[in-house]
C-alpha cells in the first residue's frame, strides 16, 4: 500500500515530446513507471520513447485509460494544460512546471474545484511511491521502500530527508512534493491526511518553508485527528522579512508565518520539530523507537 | 517587482482610478517647471515634493515635505534629490534618491472635511483568491491598526469566475462610512482599481492612503504596486518600467547569470541547488555559530561555468568568511559538480577564505575523492551533519 500512485498507476506525460518531457519521462519508465504514453498537440499519431503520442489528453484517456498525469508544459500554457487533463477525467495530475502566473492558478484552482481530480504541485518535484512509481523529477535511487512518508515544499530539501531517513535505516513509502508556489493543488494537511489514513505508512516527515498558513493548518489537524507520529521542519529560519526566497510562495508576510512561528505552532500540537535539517532522519528514527508498537 | 509611486499611480490612472496628480523631476530646476506645469492643469498653489525610492516610510525618513511657494519647491527638492533616504523599511544604511515627484496638494479646504482610508489588493493564499483588504483608518501603518483596532480592517473576498460585483463596492463604500457623491466615487475607485489589479497581473496593490477630498473626490495619494513576477513575460511595458539603481548590484548581476541570489549581512557565503535546501543551509549556518551572507540557488544545471560564476558573486560581498557550497546531486552528478568546483577555483586564482563542500546523492564518493585529490583548500563533506561541524571549526580558527 501507499497513497496516490502505485504500480498499477497509468501514467501520461503531458508535453512529452519536449527536452524536459523526454528527459524525465525516459528516467520514469527506467525507474520501473507504467508510462503509456504522452500529449503534444499536433504530433498526435506519432511514437516518442516507444510509446504513443496524442493530440489530446482525451484521446490519450480513451485509448490508454491512463489515470495519472505529469505535465512539462512551459508556464504560458500550463494552465490550458491542467484543465484539459483535469476535463478528460485525470485522477491525478502532477505539475513540475516553475513559473505559472498567479492569475491563471486562480483560474485553475476554480476550474478544479468541483472535478473529481487531484493536482499535485505546481513547481514541484512530484510524487514517488518508492520502489513502484515515480512520477516526478526526483532522484529515483534516494527513495528506498519503507514505511516514512514526506510531505515537502520544496525538491533537493525532499532529497535530503529522504536520504537521512533511508541512512537510518527505515525507508520511504510515499513522498509527496507540493510545491512551493502561493496557490498549489494539495496542501500539507491533505497530504498528511492521506499518510495518517495509509495503512503502509508508520511516521510522517513534514517539510515546510517560511511563507503562508499551510505547516499551521496541517499542525492543528493532526493535533485533532493525528493517530502517527509526524516529525516537522521549516526551512528559513534566517531569511529576512519582505524577501522572496527562490520560490515565489516564501516571502515573509506577517507575523504568523515566520519560520518560528510556524515551529511553535507545530510543537504546541505535538509534532517533534527540528532546528537543523541534518537530524531529520535521526529525529523520525528515534521518535518512532519511542512509539509502542 | 517593484516600482516607484509616480509610475504606479500612471498605471492607476491608465485604468481610471483617481490619484493625486503629480510629475517626475530629476533635479531641482524641473521641480520647478514640473509644479508650474501641475498648477496650470489642476489650480495647485501648494505642492508637496516626494523622495521616489522603492521603500516605504518615506515621510518620517523626511522624504516627503511640503512647498508653498515655487522658490519652496525649488528647496524641497534640493535638499531631497541625492539625500540618503532613510526608513523603517531601508535598514540603516538607507537609500540614495535619484528622483522626485512633484504632487499636487490634495489636503485643500472646502465644504466638508477630508478623509484619510486604507486599500490594498492581495492574493489570499489560502482561499486562492483574492481579496480587498480595507480600513477607515488611512495613513497609518496597517499592521498597526491590525494590531490595535483589528475590527476596523475589512475584507471582501471576489470570486474569480464573476470578479467583482457592483454589490460588492457598495459595501466597501458603506463600510467606509461614505454617502452622496463621495459614496459613488468610492465604488467607481474600487471597481477601477480591482480592474487595474487584474488586468496587470499585479501581486499586491496598496493604496495608503485613499483620501476623500474636500470637495468629495477619491484618490490615491500614494501607491504601492507590485507584479507577479511569473507574468512579466505577459507584460513587457511594465517590465521596462523596472529601476535596477533601486536593487542591489550583486543581485542585478546574479540575475543576468539565472543565479537566484539574496543578498544578507552575515559571514557565511552558501551555494545551494534547490530553494528549501538553500533556506535550510542558510539556517544550518547559524546553528554552526555563523550568520548567512546570502541566500544562492544555483539551480538544476550545477556546472562549472555557473559554479564559477556564484563563487564570483559571493566573493564580491567583504564581508564573507567562509563558503558553504551544498549541492544534493539527483539528476546532476555530484562528481562533475565537483570538477566544476575544482576548475573554477582554478579560474578565479586564489580564493581567500576556506570552502567547505558537502555533496551528496548521484557519484558522492567520487566527488569527494576529486575534492580531496585536488590538493586545494578545500573542506569536503557527505553529511549534511559534518559539513554543519565544519563551518564551526571554520569559524572558530
Amino acid at each position: 500500500m501507499s497513497v496516490l500512485v502505485n504500480k498499477s498507476s497509468k501514467v501520461i506525460v503531458q508535453g512529452f515530446t519536449g527536452s524536459e518531457g523526454t528527459f524525465h519521462a525516459t528516467q520514469m519508465i527506467e525507474y520501473g513507471t507504467n508510462v503509456v504514453g504522452g500529449v503534444t498537440p499536433g504530433k498526435g499519431g506519432t511514437s516518442h520513447l516507444d510509446r504513443p503520442v496524442f493530440n489530446t489528453v482525451a484521446d490519450a484517456v480513451q485509448k490508454t485509460g491512463a489515470d495519472v498525469s505529469i505535465v512539462f508544459v512551459p508556464p504560458a500554457f500550463a494552465a490550458d494544460a491542467i484543465m484539459e487533463a483535469a476535463d478528460a477525467g485525470i485522477r491525478l495530475i502532477v505539475t513540475i512546471t516553475e513559473g505559472i502566473p498567479t492569475k491563471d492558478m486562480i483560474m485553475v484552482k476554480e476550474y478544479l474545484r468541483d472535478k473529481d481530480t487531484r493536482l499535485i504541485g505546481p513547481n514541484c518535484p512530484g510524487v514517488i511511491t518508492a520502489g513502484e512509481c515515480k512520477v516526478g523529477i526526483m532522484p529515483g535511487f534516494v527513495f528506498k521502500p519503507g514505511k516514512i512518508g514526506i510531505v515537502s515544499k520544496s525538491g533537493t530539501l525532499t532529497y535530503e530527508a529522504a536520504d537521512q531517513v533511508v541512512k537510518a535505516g527505515l525507508g520511504i513509502s510515499t513522498a509527496i512534493g507540493i510545491g512551493g508556489d502561493p496557490i498549489i493543488g494539495t496542501t500539507t494537511k491533505e497530504a498528511v491526511e492521506l499518510f495518517m489514513n495509509d495503512p503502509a505508512t508508520e511516521g510522517i516527515i513534514m517539510i515546510g518553508e517560511i511563507g503562508g498558513s499551510l505547516e499551521a493548518e496541517a499542525a492543528r489537524w493532526i493535533k485533532a485527528n493525528g493517530t502517527k507520529p509526524v516529525v516537522g521542519f521549516i526551512a528559513g529560519q534566517t531569511a529576512p522579512a519582505g524577501r522572496r526566497m527562490g520560490h515565489a510562495g516564501a516571502i515573509i508576510g506577517g507575523a504568523e508565518d515566520t519560520a518560528a512561528a510556524k515551529m511553535q505552532i507545530m510543537r504546541e500540537c505535538g509534532i517533534t520539530v527540528v532546528d537543523s535539517p541534518a537530524v531529520i532522519g535521526l529525529t523520525m528514527a528515534a521518535t518512532l523507537k519511542k512509539v509502542p508498537a | 517587482m517593484n516600482i516607484h509611486e509616480y509610475q504606479g499611480k500612471s498605471i492607476l490612472k491608465s485604468f481610471g482610478v483617481g490619484i493625486q496628480e503629480g510629475i517626475v523631476a530629476d533635479t531641482p530646476e524641473q521641480a520647478v517647471e514640473a509644479a508650474k506645469e501641475l498648477n496650470k492643469s489642476t489650480g495647485t498653489n501648494w505642492w508637496v515634493v516626494k523622495a521616489q525610492i522603492h521603500a516605504g516610510g518615506r515621510g518620517k525618513g523626511g522624504g516627503v515635505k511640503l512647498a508653498k511657494s515655487l522658490d519652496e519647491v525649488k528647496e524641497k527638492a534640493s535638499a531631497i534629490i541625492g539625500m540618503n533616504l532613510v526608513t523603517p523599511q531601508t535598514g540603516s544604511q538607507g537609500k540614495k534618491v535619484n528622483k522626485v515627484l512633484v504632487a499636487q496638494d490634495v489636503y485643500y479646504p472646502g465644504a466638508s472635511p477630508t478623509k484619510e482610508f486604507y486599500m490594498s489588493v492581495l492574493l489570499n493564499r489560502q482561499k486562492g483568491r483574492n481579496i480587498i483588504m480595507y480600513s477607515t483608518e488611512g495613513g497609518m501603518d496597517i499592521e498597526e491598526v491590525a494590531a490595535k483596532t483589528p475590527h476596523l480592517i475589512f475584507k471582501e473576498e471576489i470570486d474569480p469566475k464573476v470578479g467583482l460585483q457592483g454589490f460588492q463596492a457598495r459595501k466597501i463604500a458603506f463600510n467606509l462610512g461614505l454617502s452622496g457623491e463621495s459614496f459613488k466615487q468610492m465604488t467607481k475607485f474600487v471597481a477601477s482599481l480591482y480592474k487595474a489589479y487584474d488586468s496587470i497581473d499585479a501581486s499586491l496593490f496598496e493604496i495608503n492612503p485613499v483620501l476623500k477630498t474636500s470637495d468629495d473626490k477619491i484618490i490615491a495619494v500614494d501607491a504601492k504596486v507590485g507584479f507577479d513576477e511569473n507574468a512579466l513575460f505577459r507584460h513587457p511595458d511594465y517590465l521596462a518600467m523596472r529601476d535596477i539603481t533601486e536593487e542591489d548590484p550583486t543581485e542585478v548581476e546574479a540575475g543576468e547569470h539565472n543565479l537566484n541570489y539574496v543578498k544578507l549581512d552575515g559571514n557565511v557565503g552558501c551555494m545551494v541547488n534547490g530553494a528549501g535546501l538553500a533556506m535550510a543551509t542558510m539556517d544550518i549556518i547559524k546553528l554552526a555559530g555563523g550568520d548567512p551572507a546570502n541566500f544562492l540557488d544555483v539551480g538544476g544545471t550545477a556546472n562549472a561555468a555557473r559554479v564559477e560564476q556564484a563563487f564570483r558573486i559571493i566573493l564580491k560581498d567583504p564581508n564573507v568568511k567562509a563558503i558553504l557550497v551544498n549541492i544534493f546531486g539527483g539528476i546532476v552528478r555530484c562528481d562533475r559538480v565537483a570538477q566544476g568546483i575544482v576548475d573554477a577555483y582554478k579560474n578565479i586564482g586564489s580564493i581567500p577564505v576556506p570552502i567547505i563542500v558537502r555533496l551528496q546523492g548521484t557519484n558522492a564518493e567520487e566527488a569527494k575523492k576529486i575534492i580531496d585529490e585536488s590538493g586545494l583548500k578545500v573542506f569536503s563533506a557527505i553529511q549534511l551533519k559534518e559539513a554543519a561541524d565544519l563551518v564551526n571549526e571554520v569559524l572558530k580558527k
